[in-house]
């Protein structure tokens, strides 16, 4: 009987040792004042965590117990295309059945829509945890984040109309890749045009990669305004299945979540809602629709590192070489050590950033309801700015850890690893999109660059460097202090080139070392904390940080204006 | 149409997952040393309630356990998946229960809690008894129709007023079901009330529901509070004059008029005489038909070895 929440002492650990969790929970709550209202809302902070504790172990209990069983067949199967419809691989049915009985649905939603009101971090958890099991299964039922858009920037009728549907089970997906617009959205060309005569507007075209493509609620970035070729020409639309005019015309098939259906779609004169403002579409809530979904698949890269991990160490423990256990052999041993430090320490670095996400957001919302006060609007600014510095940090680097993660996990299999019969090949296999979708590693970088030089991480860096830690790690903050030196020496060469060619050729390497400094620095954080838990990743993970930015800023020490001719290939 | 049903639901050790120490060197279940566990088939047979109540807005379900104060878990399990609510049978006089004091107490307690019950649903049988008798003497204590073995109830549904009839009850309902029987499937129709037992093989219950359990997870049944306090001293207090679906229901042998004598150890004719480890020997197995031969020398030969007789 898994439970794959309460089995995870450091993901509990993640929610319940932060200061800034109990200033989420003020904020969301609004000083609990649904607590009369609804039956089920929490009376106070310490109601509030043992709520989510419990909502928590219920997606632990489904994951463990039917998600996991059903991962394989899922997998094996896959959904077919029929008709212009989408058939999910029959187990698919089943995982969603009992998310929606279990009421899993629209889970960071007012109450007063059908939804559980519960923090983006308690959410990212959800996305972890289930990602464990199956990750295709959980970018299908992961998609409701969608609904945040909508509610965000969609009008109150639309908030009524789709909402409570989302709370109720209904699925969704996010239409914006094309052909010919892939991390180049402005060059969506789908046709939006306004029937005057039915008073809609109307759908033109095809878009392909749509994830869950034959959802309920689709949001859809189309062109709006003819004659235009930029992204700001561009609006978001609503399209309800209900309603008709959208046929798959082909699912793709894929090296890995093959439970999660990749359509192409054809929209034929589909009717369709406006969503928020004309000419937004791309600029405003494309791009708050892109930082949901990024925070999402870090979440779900750290689900796959866990179960990398799992299975790893369950193999290594049983598998006897020599005549001992493999797990004995220290080339073993150094391999599941790094899986585990590097999911540790990217797990810090998600739950960080959903905490970020969670203040902005919550405050954003209050302000629809009200004036923000002075100091809540730099509140506000300050998480806002953070938050959007952390999720590309948190994506990017969590989606290479789970891939790295995913790989040596096959290794610590030996050949049997190489064979379809261990989980650890299934999770290869869906790792590899991690640090592709929702945008590459490489638009993650373009991302985060800007507050690696403008000074914004390094402005974290140096107040988390003044945060008492443990005696006994005291040592690590010299250790610590250095990696940062040679990252801020490293980003005033990059500036001081004054080349643009290398200073995107050095982006990468400048926000690894960042990553590398920023998660040294939680995880020390979390030691001082909870030794039991996070004494031996601090260690592993500070040896690899110490290498890895030594490694980049050899690089970024070798890479002059004059050698970007060495990185061009004729 | 609204239907009132009652779930017979046991709060069981753990029987499937057995370390060294789950028996008494006396022989009987060494309770502490095994987790307390919602009966797997009385959870199959609770969803069969849930999914009438989904059916029929308006439906009642209450589950109904005979046990300690711990065994008050079971009832708000169920209200987190669904039920609105239930009664813990507990009393001293209760303990010591066999099947047949136990069917006695819950039929006592029906009788005084739902006069107007519709249909009892238990699961088979329990993992720690394995006798499947409750459920089928509760029947007969409360002169209602069983269906046992029920793999997955059809429909219920309003009857004609002939069929209403024929059900002495004068209640014009009726259920159809489908029971697992050697070597197939028998759908039955039963008038109302009625008294179902569901197989382990029926469809599995549906998970704890995230609102049910913010809205319930406080609920507790007056014996689980320390003892010497009361709902006013527990945290929260204030919600549970508010809310009184928090206090679960308790009902001792007084609360439901019940015989002593027929309660309990009192109330037990079986007696455990001997326990005994049982070990697979035979190595092959024998196929008898079902002809009077066959079933003559089987009767001959267990009688031999004091199987039987």
């Amino acid at each position: 009987m898994a439970n794959y929440y309460s089995d995870i002492k450091e993901i509990q650990f993640e929610l319940e040792n932060s200061a800034l969790m109990s200033r989420i929970v003020e904020l969301k709550e609004r000083q609990f004042e649904d607590k009369d209202q609804y039956d089920e809302a929490p009376q106070d902070f310490a109601d509030a965590m043992d709520s989510y504790d419990k909502v928590l172990d219920i997606v632990g209990d489904i994951t463990g117990n039917v998600i996991a069983p059903n991962a394989e067949d899922v997998d094996a199967e896959g959904p077919h295309c029929e008709g212009g419809r989408v058939h999910y691989a029959s187990k698919t049915y089943e995982n969603l059945q009992a998310m929606r009985s279990a009421g899993l649905n629209g889970m960071t939603m007012p109450r007063r829509y059908g939804g559980l009101n519960l923090p983006v971090t308690v959410y990212t958890a959800a996305n972890e945890i289930v990602s464990a099991a199956d990750a295709g299964f959980e970018n299908i039922w992961s998609l409701q984040d969608c609904i945040e858009t909508l509610y965000c920037f969609g009008n109150e009728e639309q908030r009524q109309k789709y909402i409570p549907r989302v709370c109720a089970g209904e699925t969704m997906s996010m239409d914006l890749t094309e052909p010919d617009a892939g991390s180049d959205l402005q060059s969506v060309m789908l046709k939006a045009t306004y029937d005057e005569e039915n008073d809609c507007w109307r759908l033109n075209g095809s878009k392909r990669f749509i994830t869950n493509g034959d959802s309920d609620i689709h949001l859809v970035l189309a062109r709006s305004e003819a004659g235009t070729r930029d992204g700001r020409g561009l609006s978001m639309f609503i399209y309800d299945k209900r309603d008709g005019g959208v046929d798959v015309r082909r699912i793709e098939n894929k090296l890995g979540i093959h439970g999660s259906p990749t359509c192409e779609l054809v929209y034929k004169n589909a009717k369709c809602e406006l969503c928020g403002d004309r000419k937004l579409g791309l600029i405003k809530y494309v791009m708050s629709l892109m930082n949901g979904a990024r925070l999402g698949i870090a979440a779900q890269s750290v689900g796959l590192s866990q179960t990398a991990y799992n299975e790893a160490i369950a193999y290594a423990r049983d598998r006897k070489q020599f005549g001992k256990a493999i797990i004995e052999f220290p080339a073993v041993a150094e391999m599941i050590s790094n899986i585990k430090a590097k999911l540790d320490a990217g797990r810090a670095l998600l739950y960080q950033t959903a905490r970020y996400v969670d203040i902005y957001k919550a405050l954003e919302d209050i302000s629809r309801e009200r004036k923000l006060e002075p100091e809540e609007r730099a509140e506000l600014k300050k998480y806002s700015r953070l938050a959007d510095a952390f999720t590309p940090l948190a994506k990017g680097m969590n989606s290479e850890y789970a891939n790295q993660n995913c790989y040596d996990c096959i290794q610590v299999h030996g050949g049997s690893g190489f064979m379809l019969e261990y989980a650890c090949q299934r999770i290869y296999r869906d790792a590899r999109i991690t640090s592709i979708y929702e945008g590459t590693t490489q638009l993650q970088t373009v991302a985060a660059i800007r507050y690696v030089t403008n000074g914004m991480y390094a402005q974290v860096i140096e107040e988390m460097l003044e945060a008492p830690v443990a005696a006994e790690f005291e040592g690590y903050v010299a250790r610590i202090k250095t990696m940062a030196e040679k990252l801020n020496a490293c980003t005033a060469a990059v500036k001081e080139a004054g080349n643009d060619e290398l200073h995107d050729l050095c982006a990468r390497h400048l926000y690894e070392m960042t990553g590398d400094v920023i998660m040294s620095l939680l995880l020390l954080q979390n030691a001082t904390k909870a030794p039991e838990l996070f004494a031996k990743s601090l260690q592993v993970y500070v040896n690899l940080a110490e290498a890895d930015v030594e490694k980049n800023n050899t690089l970024v020490a070798r890479m002059t204006s004059e050698s970007i001719e060495n990185y061009r290939q004729a | 149409m609204k239907l009132n049903i009652i779930v017979l639901a046991k709060q069981v050790p753990d029987t499937r997952n057995v370390g060294p120490d789950a028996m008494t060197p006396e022989g009987t279940v060494n309770r502490s040393a095994l987790p307390a566990i919602f009966n797997p088939e009385d959870l199959n047979a609770l969803e069969q309630a849930l999914r009438l109540k989904d059916q029929f807005p308006g439906t009642t379900v209450h589950v109904l356990t005979m046990g300690p104060g711990r065994a008050a878990e079971v009832i708000r399990e169920a209200m987190y998946r669904g039920a609105d609510g239930g009664w813990l049978l507990t009393d001293r006089a209760f303990a010591g229960a066999d099947t047949l004091a136990t069917s006695y107490a819950l039929a006592t307690a029906i009788k005084h809690v739902c006069p107007n019950v519709d249909l009892i649903i238990g699961g088979r049988q329990a993992i720690d008894g394995d006798t499947a008798q409750v459920g089928p003497q509760v029947a007969e204590k409360l002169g209602l129709n069983q269906i046992t073995y029920v793999e997955e109830v059809k429909e219920v549904k309003e009857v004609t007023e002939v069929l209403a009839k024929a059900s002495d009850q004068g209640r014009a309902k009726e259920v159809i079901a489908t029971r697992h029987i050697d070597g197939g499937v028998e759908t039955v129709e039963s008038p109302l009330p009625c008294v179902l037992t569901v197989n382990g093989s029926a469809a599995p219950c549906r998970p704890r529901n995230a609102k049910l359990v913010m809205k319930y997870k406080r609920a507790l049944a007056p014996l689980e509070l320390a003892p010497g306090t009361s709902y006013e001293d527990l945290p929260y207090a204030d919600q549970y004059g508010k809310k009184a679906y928090l206090k679960i229901g308790q009902l001792t042998t007084a609360d439901v008029n019940a015989d002593l004598a027929q309660c309990g150890l009192a109330g037990s004719p079986t007696k455990v005489k001997n326990v005994e480890n049982i070990v697979f020997k035979a190595k092959e197995s024998k196929v008898l038909t079902g002809s009077d031969e066959d079933i003559n020398g089987l009767v001959q030969e267990l009688l031999a070895s004091h199987t039987i007789g």
